[in-house]
């Protein structure tokens, strides 16, 4: 990436980290990917009444090039998969994935041979928000536990670490199968 | 033809002439080659993730320079197997389905659904039932016509009319959450009438509602009604004559926009409509500026219907809103407690102390459903798009055996090729915004 | 068309205890229905024979049911039927096609069913064409209503029926190299189980089913 990636790790690096997480999150720009009723609460909640402007983020790019953020909204059909990976891999790193409603978190109630089952299967998910369609507000607030997430987002050798000690504690973590017990 | 062979910018001869395969990097000796060919025609994928292009609708164009000499659309990006699913499902539960077809006009679809199932078990929704599901129609044309002109506009660079009309779609949407408890996808429309009865104070909110969108849709025609810049953009543009829009079936404003006053609540009234007051908007300029006119017209023919139905509702205050037949009624009356909203308890002493019959209707409507005898039926209203029609066919059982849904969007997209061939780019976006197609009810 | 249903629950063999076990409903779809039809409907089909003297062979039979007609017509006469339906007696719209697939009614399992409307007259009339599995071929209409463009290219996409003289019939809904046809009755449904917190939920098709 930059040159923020290349810094050694120490309280330079520190500095950099928290001032690029700062800029990184309120300049978010969404690009547009919305495809079913989601998209009419993701555009609602950019126009008048839940200003997503106020965030930065009402700039919705049209080009994945520009964009940093992909919200997809609606549900992702099997014709459609690749399409959504191609935008994807346009976007230019760093970029986050908010899953936006039941259908894109996990297929939502089409359990069917035509949609795909949760966009985790094709592209990386940084926040599921379920809903079907969820509110304008609950939109917003997933896009600022996102801010949150991107503002402590770790850089450079920092980063290297957090991937492993998350892959470590991913692998020794116990699976959800063999969860008992939850349902009472 | 040069002889140098580039592994990235391969060509092919075919009966179409030399087809270039363009990946990137590849400039100089693409450059050289298209010099040296006669024509230039350019394919271009308008594709599904576009921001003009109304949601995930493929358009493949051949251009000769800025002129358009073929349209084709390819859908299908957003099937959802929606009508095999209600196969599944029992008959009500075939409403949340159906639901979220056409996203934009979720009441329409419940309606012609139940409609349909009514039809074919032989009963009528009660009055006060028709008069609130004339009214929840009448507010969702208007939510759906907000979302057409505010992106048909976008669309065509004009800013503004979107977060007008959105602001006036949130009044709406109050409206729906005040009276079915959500904003979208409602699922309030069952077979026999509809979910829950109005709220208290609904009536008087609803009249307030309409005041202030009568007051603020001359917002959008002060700002778009015959500006210079709009109507050059929409005059002349995506024109449809009447022949030509009866051979592809075409329904709805754009075949209002020909003169025809061809509308199923005034020609096949459903619902109780043939007792309410209202004209038929028609245009006879058949171009995109004549179906923007009809739109904003129609949002005042809605208002007045709403204001009607208000009428009636106040008058029929009390009266039942489903079916007075128990085994086919939905059961249960909602209600929000300390947990949450569910069965309101007056609902639950019923069937668990005072009546037996109460409690297994209950469970066999909520478990296996109601029985539909034999059949097929066709049922069609008009949508904000066009005829919406529903093809039911039963079996029997408690699940539907077949539920086709005809929607005016599929219909109407064919309509492309006609009015785009022969204009330049520019113009089919405004020629597809003007037909107003919702991909979800064209892929279903 | 007639099909038995045996059993109030969708299990067989083990595990009904209640006795409705035994239970015989015999479910008839409404058979061919005899004059006068009433209202506007035997003013279309009177108009209809004078129109196509050959109509005796062309139809297999007259269904008005809820206030519908249905004409089931062969489908060699298929597209003589719509030309005289559009021209003389002023059908101009068909809404569409809608294919349902009946696998219990051997060698009539595809149905095709077109609605027709008379803006003219306010008038809806139906036409329904039946085809065997092995044979699925249906005379395409689209020369007589161009709108049946798409509709007979999604019909044949869901359930296989093809659709001769078609100026193009290819899949318009799922992706161009999908197998199978998906409304058919013997295409599953195609759903996963989910799992939640240590139980798993069979997929729709999978579960326990009432009839």
């Amino acid at each position: 990436m930059g040159l923020e990636e290349k810094l050694p790790s120490g309280f330079l690096l520190t500095s950099v980290e928290k001032l690029a997480g700062y800029m990184r999150k309120n300049s978010l720009w969404p690009a547009t990917f919305g495809l079913a009723c989601c998209a009419i609460e993701m555009m609602a909640a950019g126009a008048g009444r839940y200003d997503l402007a106020r965030f930065g983020m009402e700039v919705f790019r049209a080009s994945p090039r520009q964009a940093d953020l992909m919200i997809v909204a609606g549900r992702v059909s099997n014709k459609m998969a690749p399409v959504l990976r191609q935008i994807y891999d346009q976007m230019a790193a760093p970029k986050w994935v908010i899953a936006m409603g039941a259908c894109a978190s996990s297929g939502g109630m089409f359990n069917n041979y035509a949609i795909v089952q949760g966009v985790d299967h094709v592209v990386p998910v940084d926040i599921y928000l379920p809903g079907c369609p969820p509110r304008p507000e609950m939109l917003m607030d997933a896009i600022l536990k996102l801010h949150d997430q991107i503002y402590v987002e770790k850089l450079g050798p920092n980063r290297e670490l957090v991937i492993k000690n998350v892959e470590a504690a991913a692998l020794a973590a116990l699976p959800t199968h063999r969860m008992k017990g939850l349902l009472a | 033809m040069s002889t140098y062979v580039d592994p990235y910018a391969s060509s092919r001869e075919t009966t179409e002439g030399t087809v270039f395969a363009v990946t990137g990097g590849d400039w100089d000796s693409l450059v050289t080659e298209i010099g040296q060919a006669k024509e230039e025609r350019v394919v271009v994928n308008m594709g599904p993730q576009h921001p003009s292009t109304h949601g995930v609708l493929r358009l493949v164009l051949e251009l000769e320079g800025e002129t358009v000499t073929e349209v084709r659309c390819g859908i299908g990006y957003l099937h959802t197997g929606i009508e095999k699913n209600t196969e599944y499902r029992s008959w009500t539960q075939g409403v949340t389905f159906v639901t979220r077809m056409d996203y934009l006009s979720p009441i329409f679809n419940e309606t012609a659904y139940c409609l349909g199932v009514e039809k074919l078990l032989g009963i009528e929704a009660p009055e006060r039932a028709n008069q609130i599901r004339v009214m929840m129609m009448e507010f969702n044309r208007i939510s759906s016509h907000m979302v057409a002109l505010g992106t048909g506009a976008l669309e065509l660079g004009a800013l503004s009319p979107m977060i007008f009309c959105f602001r006036e779609r949130e009044r709406v949407l109050d409206i729906f959450e005040l009276v079915s408890g959500l904003r979208m996808n409602m699922a309030y429309v069952r077979p026999g009438g509809v979910a829950q009865d109005l709220p208290k104070g609904a009536t008087a909110k609803i009249r307030e509602t309409v005041a202030e969108l009568r007051k603020n849709f001359k917002d959008n025609e002060k700002l778009l009604v015959g500006n210079s810049i709009w109507m050059k953009r929409t005059e002349g543009i995506g024109y449809l004559d009447l022949a030509g829009a009866t051979t592809l079936g075409i329904t709805g404003p754009v075949l209002r926009s020909t003169g025809l006053p061809w509308d199923l609540r005034k020609m096949a009234p459903y619902c109780g409509y043939e007792q309410y007051d209202f004209d038929v908007v028609t245009a006879d300029t058949c171009d995109v500026y004549g179906r923007f006119l009809i739109r904003i017209a129609e949002l005042e023919q809605s208002l007045r219907i709403i204001e009607q139905a208000c009428d009636k509702l106040e008058k029929s205050e009390g009266q039942p809103v489903m079916v007075a037949d128990k085994k086919i009624a939905w059961p249960s009356q909602l209600a929000v407690g300390n947990d949450g909203m569910g069965n309101s308890l007056d609902h639950i002493r019923e069937i668990m102390g005072e009546s037996m019959e109460a409690l297994i209707h209950h469970f066999k409507l909520v478990t296996e459903g109601f029985q539909v005898p034999a059949g097929q039926v066709y049922v069609a209203i008009e949508s904000p798009r066009g005829e919406l029609g529903v093809h039911l066919v039963s079996d029997g059982g408690t699940r539907p055996y077949r539920v086709h849904f005809r929607e005016p969007s599929f219909n109407n997209l064919q309509a492309t090729s006609a009015m785009c061939e022969g204009s330049m780019v520019a113009d089919i976006i405004g020629a597809v915004a003007s037909i107003d197609p919702v991909m979800g009810g064209v892929d279903r | 068309m007639s099909n038995d249903e045996r059993g109030s629950f969708g299990i067989h063999g083990t595990g009904d205890t209640s006795g409705y076990g035994g239970l015989v409903r015999n479910q008839v779809s409404p058979g061919s229905t005899e004059r006068p039809f009433g209202g506007y409907f035997d003013q279309v089909t009177d108009d209809l024979e004078r129109a196509y003297p050959d109509f005796a062979d062309a139809i297999e039979r007259i269904v008005v049911d809820r206030g519908e007609l249905t004409l089931h017509i062969k489908r060699e006469r298929l597209v003589d039927v719509a030309l005289i339906l559009r021209d003389r007696l002023k059908f101009e719209n068909c809404l569409g096609v809608s294919g349902v697939h009946y696998p219990a009614d051997t060698n009539r399992e595809l149905h095709a069913v077109y609605p027709l409307l008379s803006m003219t007259n306010n008038q809806r009339i139906r036409l329904e064409v039946s085809v065997p599995d092995s044979d699925p071929h249906i005379p395409s209409l689209v020369e007589v209503w161009a709108g049946n463009n798409w509709n007979e290219r999604e019909t044949f996409d869901m359930f296989g029926i093809i659709f001769d003289g078609h100026p193009g019939l290819t899949r318009i809904l799922m992706p161009d190299d999908w197998q199978g046809h998906p409304q058919r009755k013997d295409y599953a449904l195609g759903g996963i189980p989910v799992e939640y917190k240590g139980a798993t939920t069979p997929p729709p098709n999978e579960r326990r089913s009432y009839k």
